[in-house]
């Protein structure tokens, strides 16, 4: 029951990426990320937090594979790593879209008896 | 498509899913379509080529429900359990067992409705017995059990609406 090309796609590691995007300054982070490679102190900026603190967040996040470091020894810049997040979306899109399906259709029926729901109402 | 933004999944723990979705209707319309047989054969249905031909639920309290799909190609899926607890319009809690188990054990399913200005929050939280029970049921999403596409199915009760 493995996804296609997911072959490592195991259940422990979706947990940890699911667990790493639950908090909002970790999202943050990721979303800076993803707009190029960045240090430590660079990432603490916009964030009322200290540097420990975003480290703190940035250990959840390489945990999970998310995040990794660059190669300069200096600044260890921190990069995203798109493909567990590809994975974890694929993993909740499949699924979605099931009960997407199945409310888009209760949406319509819904519409049906507020009409009908109505007219009898009036005609009462 | 008109309400795609509101829902959302979540994996709120090791064992659960939730869902939750807006409808442009009131509570006791939609408790109504979660409850009622001849509604929920319309909307609750498989891919193209799939029909709900039993569906056995009456809004009460320890009372059991039976649900059963059939494939034109003659392939049958059922499902069912015990509603555990049933509040009109506002929440139900049920068990779920697949006769050909595709998951191991039994869910524990809560739905609960939420009404303001007219429109309604649907909230159903997913509890499997254990982790793995939770994600084979997600990753084998489209293929297997309740997982089935509802595309074509989409367009007939646009169409009922419509009428």
């Amino acid at each position: 029951m493995q996804l296609k090309g997911y072959g490592r796609l195991t259940p422990e590691r979706l947990n940890a990426t699911f667990a790493a995007l639950a908090d909002p300054t970790r999202r943050a982070i990721l979303t800076r990320l993803a707009e190029g490679e960045a240090s430590v102190t660079e990432l603490a900026e916009p964030f009322d937090m200290s540097q420990p603190a975003i480290s703190k967040h940035l250990k959840v996040l390489e945990k999970a594979g998310l995040v990794t470091r660059g190669q300069d020894a200096q600044r260890r810049p921190r990069r995203l790593e798109a493909k567990p997040l590809a994975e974890a979306t694929e993993w909740l899109e499949r699924y979605r879209k099931i009960w997407e399906g199945n409310f888009r259709r209760l949406d319509a029926l819904l519409d049906e008896l507020k009409r009908t729901h109505k007219k009898s109402s009036t005609t009462r | 498509m008109l309400n795609s933004d509101t829902m959302t999944i979540t994996t709120p723990n090791d064992r659960e899913i939730e869902i939750t979705r807006v409808f442009d209707a009131p509570r006791t319309l939609v408790f109504k379509a979660l409850t009622t047989p001849e509604l929920l054969k319309t909307w609750l249905l498989g891919p193209p080529g799939w029909t709900m031909t039993v569906c056995e639920i009456a809004p009460k309290a320890g009372s059991a429900y039976r649900f059963e799909w059939r494939k034109d190609d003659g392939t049958v899926m059922g499902m069912g359990g015990v509603l555990r607890e049933v509040i009109q319009d506002e929440r139900m809690v049920s068990t779920e067992r697949f006769d050909t188990s595709w998951y191991p054990g039994e869910a524990v399913i809560t739905q609960s409705l939420v009404e303001k200005n007219g429109r309604t929050t649907l909230t159903m939280t997913m509890r499997y017995e254990s982790r793995e029970a939770r994600d084979m049921v997600v990753q084998s999403g489209a293929t297997a059990g309740m997982g089935m596409g509802y595309d074509r199915l989409d367009e007939l009760l646009l169409s009922l609406g419509a009428a």
